[in-house]
């Protein structure tokens, strides 16, 4: 039997061994930090103390979460930035997905002149790092008026080349014949969009909203460069401001429990979506 | 109901009105477009503009040429001896580095059987997940630089170590620790496209090159494997240079000083941010800006020209 036709195999067979051992050790030393993070949280404060320190938690406690609520150096109660974080992140997730859901439908499906510019101009744009023009980023949203307010938490996030590229190419695998057939029955655009492509699409947006809810949910740069005031700030950043006060040992148990609070949604999340998200990945492709 | 009959009947009035013409195609692109210019593009150019300016931030920018430049590359000695090469070192050992180790362990994964497969990858991935949280906590512990500190107690338990290492303050570990941490949390969205072409690949394109004469895996991965995804290692070798020019900052968050001990973990976005915020110099953290964007485009074109030109 020729070897490549291993691929994608639908049991477990010997000589799949050597692939699973540098896999396991990989997985483990991937997995370690993580579980430690978990183990940390759930620690109570002696376990920290024990010296040489111990990996596993032997007697899990909740005490470090409760303990990282009622923190409350501001006398802000820590729901506020809770609330402030979810109110974002689900804006930037709705905004995000529509709007590269909108602009990809056009980009694939509609003729207008330069349209294969703009398509051009985004897939430059995918190696675009924010932070490297931090600083002229900060001059512009310093100057249309958005500072202090909650649009600051959400405008300049919505536009993410990466998303708009894979609902494009997503779209492009809609048949034409679909969209032809709706649109002799008198269908119009939006019609269409609504209830043709957006369905056909549905994998890419799970995707996109992924990418969105992570870039908001984890966001502390808006809170630390343009809101000042804050009840307006959001959780990831009261977290971070948590992690830079508390470098005892102590601190430790909080601090673990404070990112445990920041990782746990992005990890529920992608493991619900996982499937759409690598059914997205097969039509990732740059040509 | 009659109100939401009467809300129905609005709704569908104005659709009918916007969907005549070509007005549908600037609706549905606005949003985006404008954002997109707003956010991306316009501080790209400025970014461009000021590099060529003395600018505080409080008093107008004065135009100077190219004067920022020519300071950055002769007199600024830190930048050319310490964070140009530490910035393409860290680069080529995250970006490419991380990239082969991305398809490697996609290709292993894509030959065991689908349950296995799905939990090492959800293992695999997860850790990019946690780029942007502050993560900096658990490195503290395990690097921390007393007897306390995980890897420190380990060491010295087993006797490898006669005293604990200052690893995140010491110049010699903290570009290895850098790297290893950037590595760790690098096999994002690039290492699922990875895994997602591999899972897609036509198996009759396998079976037709062992009928003509195909000897082993070497082979096999040269001449089907990549030539068939190649699409997808493009995408992902973009994102893995997105992904190692964002951990950029990973030194400062580790080492917890901007600069890092002797400049030793110090890459380019830390000196835009010294120039930058320390030192309020805003033309010439722009300047800064203009050459990272560059180093960039060059690394994503070496891509490129790898897996994009023979279509």
């Amino acid at each position: 039997m020729a070897l490549g036709i291993n691929f994608n195999p639908k049991r477990f067979h010997k000589s799949q061994i050597k692939f699973f051992i540098p896999l396991i050790i990989v997985c483990i030393f991937m997995g370690l930090p993580i579980v430690y993070i978990f183990s940390t949280a759930l620690k109570p404060t002696d376990e920290l103390f024990v010296f040489p320190p111990r990996f596993f938690v032997q007697n899990p406690t909740i005490v470090n979460f409760k303990k990282l609520f009622s923190v409350t150096g501001t006398g802000i109660p820590i729901t506020t930035f809770l609330i402030n974080s979810i109110i974002t992140t689900f804006l930037v997730v709705f905004c995000s997905v529509l709007f590269s859901a909108m602009a990809g439908y056009i980009l694939s499906k509609k003729h207008f002149k330069g349209k294969n510019t703009l398509f051009e101009i985004n897939k430059t744009a995918l190696m675009f790092v924010p932070i490297t023009v931090m600083i002229p980023r900060f001059l512009v949203i310093s100057n249309i008026g958005i500072v202090d307010t909650r649009f600051a938490h959400v405008l300049p996030l919505l536009a993410i080349p990466v998303g708009l590229f894979l609902i494009k190419q997503f779209v492009d695998q809609v048949p034409n014949e679909l969209i032809e057939a709706a649109q002799i029955d008198g269908a119009g655009d939006f019609y269409i969009f609504l209830k043709i492509v957006i369905p056909l699409i549905k994998p890419a947006l799970a995707t996109v909203a992924i990418l969105a809810f992570q870039s908001a949910w984890n966001n502390t740069e808006t809170s630390m460069l343009f809101v000042s005031t804050e009840t307006k700030q959001t959780f990831a950043f009261y977290m971070s401001s948590i992690l830079n006060v508390s470098n005892t040992v102590a601190g430790t148990g909080i601090s673990a429990a404070a990112t445990l609070i920041m990782f746990l949604p992005n990890l529920t999340i992608f493991i619900f979506l996982q499937n759409k998200v690598m059914s997205t990945m097969a039509h990732s492709g740059i040509k | 109901m009659k109100i939401k009959n009467k809300l129905v009947k609005i709704f569908d009035a104005v659709i009918n009105w916007m969907d005549t013409g070509k007005k549908t195609t600037v609706i549905f692109l606005a949003p985006y477009i404008i954002l997109f210019f707003i956010f991306i593009v316009v501080p790209v150019v400025l970014a461009m503009l000021l590099s060529f300016t003395y600018f505080n931030g409080i008093m107008s920018p004065k135009v100077i040429g190219i004067s920022n430049y020519i300071y950055l590359l002769t007199q600024d000695e830190v930048f050319m001896k310490t964070i140009i090469p530490n910035t393409f070192l860290f680069a080529i050992v995250v970006g490419p580095g991380g990239y082969i180790l991305s398809f490697f362990l996609a290709w292993m994964l894509s030959q065991v059987p689908h349950k296995p497969r799905t939990i090492m990858a959800l293992i695999i991935y997860s850790p990019s997940l946690t780029a942007g949280v502050a993560m900096s906590v658990l490195w503290k512990v395990i690097f921390s630089g007393d007897e306390e500190g995980f890897l420190n107690a380990v060491l010295l338990n087993g006797n490898f170590i006669t005293e604990p290492v200052q690893w995140l303050q010491s110049p010699d570990y903290l570009m290895l620790i850098m790297i290893v941490v950037s590595l760790w949390s690098s096999m994002g969205v690039g290492f699922l496209a990875i895994l997602a072409g591999l899972l897609n690949v036509n198996k009759e394109l396998y079976e037709a090159a062992y009928v003509d004469g195909m000897k082993n895996r070497l082979q096999e991965i040269i001449h089907i494997t990549i030539p068939s995804i190649k699409n997808q290692m493009l995408f992902s070798a973009v994102m893995s240079v997105v992904g190692t020019f964002s951990a950029g900052a990973i030194g400062v968050s580790l080492s917890g000083a901007n600069p890092t001990p002797q400049n030793s973990g110090q890459l380019v976005l830390n000196h835009i941010e010294d120039y930058g915020i320390l030192r309020s110099e805003l033309g010439m953290a722009s300047a800064l800006s203009v050459i990272l964007l560059f180093i960039i485009l060059f690394f994503s074109k070496f891509f490129q020209k790898i897996f994009g030109s023979n279509e």
